[in-house]
């Protein structure tokens, strides 16, 4: 089964209106997801990651339901059938 | 050039931490509108009007919390606003920078109608040649061997202000890190902070790290400068070679905003706070300082301004001047009121009294659309709506 990203609302324009991309490349990590989905829409890429490629400091990155900052990052694998989720934090102003 | 306030209109540009506001007057300025908020519910802490070349163009730098900072424009008033698939403004990636907010916006000179400036945080000055369609940073400052020193002020490590001296002349203000000046088109920069002190500091007089606030110029008298320091008011006369103290009258020398007078160079404008501790208008009363004479004196300029408990302050871009004849003046609040003034400071009206903290104020005087250039506004604006995304007001 292929990995599924979960768009936030906000960042669905820049996903062709999707809340949900189904990724078709292989990816063996939430960064290699991100990548993915990056090629796909830059736009998506440049409000999820720094230009130095790092999640930008108030989004949480899922996958399925673990935060992956308490995990292993971008490094933190994932495995077919896997569900990354992106969504905002609790902070904000 | 002097404009008589005339059937033109003045269009006042006001961006908060929740958004942008617009408020539009005709050239007597008596009555404003308003509408917004545009970009809802982002932080606008820059906003530019470029009507170099038949523009009509709006611009504003968000800060999105979540999803990074973002430099958009709008050709129709704000009605919609173009925004990228990727971001404008990045830094290379062997910079081992990201970008944390957009500080400032500034046209370039008229008679170079497709420069425009940016200056962002982390403290660097972007560039575009081709009106804003294109960005790259300016590589002699990001290399600049000082880099490694300059130190984040309240705000952040920021280059917030951008003052385009001559065609080969710029100069450029950052908390901290100080003033800096280019004289060869931006190749390469130095320290011109001469005179001016850092309180913070154990030097108090070093070659840069100083907590400038703003920079402001006249382009009738380039080489003169006037400087709101994180504790110091001073002028130049020479590029920023030298720098001078001018405190003379004002109740503190401590402040972040001013503005000059569009046509007199011995004119312009502060609004001083109390301290670095207490940062709001000393005595609880609003007051804008004038100086008429380059800083030999300043004067309060209060009138119709609350002088009873208004625990007020004005941020670095908070306060501007217009093009009319007599000039308008304008500032914002972090409490949300926005004052403008269209006897260059005697009298002022609350145009608002309630907004978002306010970060930004810009005003300018709109030239009237000649046909012409009502069609190209309308092409551009069907172009613009056919393309997505793009951002209206929520």
């Amino acid at each position: 089964m292929p990995v599924v990203v979960a768009i936030p609302g906000p960042l669905q324009p820049y996903a062709g209106g999707r809340s949900m991309v189904v990724l078709s490349a292989r990816c063996h990590t939430v960064g290699d997801a991100l990548v993915a989905l990056g090629d796909e829409y830059p736009g998506v890429r440049d409000r999820v990651l720094t230009e130095q490629g790092d999640v930008r400091q108030h989004l949480n990155i899922f996958v399925d339901e673990d935060n992956v900052r308490f995990a292993r990052g971008l490094a933190t694998p994932i495995s077919d059938g896997s569900r990354v989720t992106i969504l905002p934090a609790v902070s904000g102003g | 050039m002097p404009k008589k306030a005339s059937d033109s209109g003045v269009l006042l540009l006001v961006g908060t931490t929740k958004g942008a506001f617009i408020f539009r007057a005709s050239g007597a300025r008596a009555k404003w509108t308003m509408s917004g908020p545009y970009l809802r519910g982002d932080p606008v802490y820059a906003m530019a009007f470029d009507a170099r070349a038949g523009r009509q163009r709006l611009w504003a730098g968000t800060g999105n919390p979540f999803f990074g900072s973002s430099l958009l424009s709008s050709d129709d008033m704000g009605e919609t606003w173009s925004d990228r698939e990727e971001h404008a403004i990045k830094f290379p990636t062997e910079s081992g920078l990201a970008l944390k907010q957009i500080w400032q916006i500034r046209p370039g000179p008229a008679n170079r109608p497709d420069v425009m400036y940016c200056g962002v945080e982390p403290s660097a000055l972007f560039e575009s040649r081709d009106a804003g369609k294109t960005w790259t940073v300016n590589a002699g400052l990001l290399g600049h061997e000082h880099r490694v020193k300059w130190t984040p002020g309240g705000g952040g490590m920021c280059l917030h202000t951008i003052v385009p001296l001559s065609d080969s002349r710029i100069g450029v203000a950052m908390s901290t890190g100080g003033f800096y000046r280019s004289d060869d088109g931006g190749k390469s920069w130095r320290a011109r902070n001469v005179g001016v002190r850092a309180e913070f500091l154990p030097d108090k007089y070093p070659e840069f790290g100083q907590c400038v606030h703003k920079v402001v110029s006249h382009p009738a008298r380039p080489e003169r400068l006037f400087l709101q320091n994180h504790w110091g008011l001073y002028r130049s006369d020479d590029w920023g070679e030298t720098w001078h103290d001018i405190a003379n009258g004002v109740p503190s020398d401590f402040g972040f905003a001013m503005a000059i007078h569009p046509h007199d160079p011995d004119t312009a404008y502060i609004v001083p706070l109390e301290s670095d501790g207490f940062r709001c208008v000393p005595e609880a009363k609003l007051r804008v300082y004038r100086t008429r004479d380059a800083g030999k004196s300043w004067k309060p300029m209060a009138r119709g301004l609350p002088q009873e408990g208004a625990f007020e302050s004005v941020l670095r871009d908070g306060l501007d001047t217009d093009t009319s004849d007599p000039a308008g003046v304008y500032f914002g609040t972090r409490s949300g009121k926005v004052f403008a003034s269209r006897d260059e400071g005697a009298s002022w009206e609350m145009v608002a009294k309630s907004l978002p903290s306010v970060v930004c104020v810009k005003a300018t005087v709109l030239a009237a659309p000649s046909h012409a250039k009502r069609k190209v506004a309308t092409a551009r604006r069907k172009r613009k709506t056919a393309r997505r995304p793009v951002r209206g007001a929520r």
